[in-house]
């Protein structure tokens, strides 16, 4: 069974208190929406989950069955989107697809390429630059590379952001399939997206 | 408290001691009496590299900022020396050999060093966030030091050199140095190793201070 | 989906291809550091062209024009990543030794690729005499190695600062100074008759020394630079 404990996470950048005594745990099955106006930390508390952060104080516990997971460990287990994230311009979807696949582990043939695209809503655009993309595609690309590695852990910062109806019905699918299987985090101000989650967790003053 | 009064009363000897005794190097004449200031000058520089890298080791392992600060402090104290110790030593090349630089191995590894020193802090300023600077300061004062063989022992052997080499330990191997210069020498080198270790701790008073009134 | 597991060399040679494919489809840092080594090499070429200089001059020169042009290239391989915030993701996905060596290998090719079009030109453009050019060939290789070995890191370094402007150059050429010596003076045997690979078994041992000991203390470093 895997877990996470978030135990008192604090983040300060020189004088400013963004983050202050974050506490709470999830086990599979579990979703929570992170909620808060604009600069209220949710997209300092997911980085910090996702280790692209180290927090001032406190810290993130990720186990398997009572055994810590390490770095390398959590890397596997967990994906993260978000609006500051970046494909590669200059590659195509494709080859987007398959460098992250091989990063994760994994060797994608065409045809899981297009099986993959296909899932996201991308069918026959597989070929296309990523800087073609609309920003609305690039979202979806994103969430294909996100579930590359099959997450257990699966943040996502303002998941409907730049989405057409089509983009948020596939991000639903993703989304009820996550919750099943795994853990969510979404972080928000949407009232639409506060749906997404189970548990909520506020963080405005 | 008694032990800087101790420091007083040996730089002072130092002082006196390296003018009045007889100059240490004969054939170089008066202008060798710099040899009392500026090798330990050089040496402290090198110390408190030593002591940097240390503290920048402990806190990639720990994370402790203390640890961080102690690297500061000392990085800031070992900038000083080199600069003296190269200016010294300019000075010297000056008057010995009329010329104020020779890329002699000695002179080059110097430089080298207040050139690390000075990367150090320009990286420093550079890096605005407090805790991702700290780790990368770290990390060039660590990168930084694996060249220090390099400059120690591997670069004498390639460039020739203009450097004394009979001061401390001649040819032979044998310890080379007079009484009169040992006398004036040793103490020397003890002498600025105190003010450095006092300089030292000082700042160390300095950043701990601010570091609690950060804390709250 | 299927998993197959595939090793740090693998994902090495995975980081090195997508940089090369990258790069190729913008040539930023190739132009950059090809145009900026041709520059340099001309200027130095019209000032000094015909005058028959010395071995230990032209080799001085030599190196002066590698060191510039690789200041202004090198450094991109980890500047465009966190520029275009492809960096995250990369780092999100991917191992970090894995990252490490694949963009050791470009940086190599880079320096490899400036070498390649540099001495030739060099050779022709001034009176520089080439008498051993097997020793050559080792002090350029030998020369790369070290040359990516000590910036890479460095590369990743300056990629997290907030002003990089010269910061690349000012924190890179201590560090280089051992190299470039042994660089230089092993140039020198090669460009003056009395050389050859023998009479430069120092330099060429502190060349191999020093590539074996930066790129190991950048491994064990990386991390920390790499991660958050």
């Amino acid at each position: 069974m895997y877990t996470l404990e978030v135990l008192s996470l604090t983040k300060g950048f020189g004088p400013r208190q963004v983050l202050k005594d974050v506490s709470f745990s999830l086990t599979v099955g579990d979703s929570l929406a992170v909620i808060g106006k604009n600069g209220s930390g949710k997209t300092t508390l997911l980085r910090i989950l996702a280790g692209l952060m180290i927090p001032t104080r406190g810290k993130a516990v990720f186990m398997h069955d009572s055994q810590k997971l390490d770095r390398a460990a959590i890397r596997q287990r967990l994906s993260y989107v978000g609006p500051e994230l970046a494909l590669y311009d200059a590659l195509t979807a494709a080859e987007n697809l398959r460098f992250f696949g091989k990063m994760r582990g994994i060797s994608l043939d065409n045809e899981l390429i297009v099986k993959i695209t296909e899932m996201v809503g991308l069918s026959g655009r597989e070929n296309d630059l990523y800087r073609a993309y609309s920003s609305g595609m690039k979202q979806r690309l994103k969430y294909a590379v996100a579930l590359l590695n099959d997450p257990t852990y699966l943040l996502l910062d303002e998941p409907t952001a730049n989405l057409d109806e089509e983009g948020r019905q596939v991000v639903s699918q993703i989304i009820a399939r996550q919750k099943e299987n795994g853990i969510l985090i979404v972080a928000t101000n949407e009232q639409e997206e506060y749906g997404f989650a189970e548990k909520q967790y506020r963080l405005d003053g | 408290m008694v032990w800087k009064i101790v420091l007083l009363v040996v730089m002072t000897w130092v002082i006196v001691g390296a003018f009045i005794l007889p100059a240490p190097q004969q054939a170089i004449g008066e202008a060798s009496r710099i040899f009392y200031f500026h090798v330990p000058q050089a040496w402290v520089a090198v110390v408190a590299f030593l002591v940097s890298m240390v503290a920048s080791v402990r806190f990639l392992r720990n994370g402790n900022r203390l640890e961080d600060d102690r690297a500061r402090v000392a990085a800031g104290l070992g900038l000083l020396f080199s600069l003296l110790a190269t200016v010294s030593g300019s000075i010297f090349a000056k008057v010995t050999w009329q010329s104020y630089w020779n890329w002699d191995p000695r002179e080059t590894s110097i430089l080298i060093l207040l050139l690390i020193y000075g990367a150090y802090f320009a990286l420093r300023t550079a890096v605005t966030e407090p805790e991702r600077q700290a780790r990368l300061a770290a990390v060039y004062a660590i990168f930084a030091f694996v060249t220090v063989p390099f400059l120690m022992f591997v670069i004498p052997r390639v460039l020739p050199s203009l450097h004394p080499s009979d001061s401390i330990v001649d040819e032979s191997g044998s310890f080379a140095m007079s009484l009169e210069t040992s006398v004036v020498f040793f103490p020397s080198l003890a002498a600025f190793t105190g003010v450095f270790i006092w300089m030292y701790r000082l700042g160390r008073r300095v950043t701990t201070a601010e570091r609690l009134r950060i804390e709250e | 989906m299927p998993k197959n597991s595939i090793g740090l060399t693998a994902k090495s040679w995975a980081v090195l291809r997508k940089d090369i494919q990258v790069e190729f489809r913008s040539r930023y840092a190739l132009n950059a550091i090809l145009l900026f080594g041709v520059t340099t090499l001309t200027v130095v070429s019209f000032s000094v062209g015909q005058k028959n200089l010395s071995g230990e001059l032209y080799a001085a020169l030599f190196w002066i024009i590698i060191f510039f042009s690789a200041m202004s290239g090198l450094a991109h391989v980890f500047v465009r990543e966190e520029d275009a915030k492809t960096a995250t993701v990369l780092r999100l996905t991917a191992d970090t030794t894995a990252v490490y060596w694949g963009k050791l290998g470009f940086n190599f090719l880079l320096l490899s690729l400036l070498e390649a079009v540099i001495t030739p030109l060099f050779l022709m453009m001034t009176d520089a005499i080439l008498h051993h050019f097997f020793l050559l060939l080792i002090i350029l290789f030998l020369g790369a190695v070290g040359l990516a070995g000590a910036t890479t890191l460095i590369a990743a370094i300056i990629s997290k600062a907030s002003v990089k402007g010269a910061l690349f150059a000012v924190l890179s050429f201590p560090i280089l100074l051992p190299l470039l010596i042994g660089v230089i003076n092993g140039t020198t045997k090669a460009l003056t008759a009395t050389g050859g690979v023998t009479q430069a078994s120092s330099e060429l041992q502190l060349l191999t020394s020093y590539a074996v000991v930066m790129i190991t203390a950048s491994l064990l470093l990386f991390e920390f630079v790499w991660e958050e």
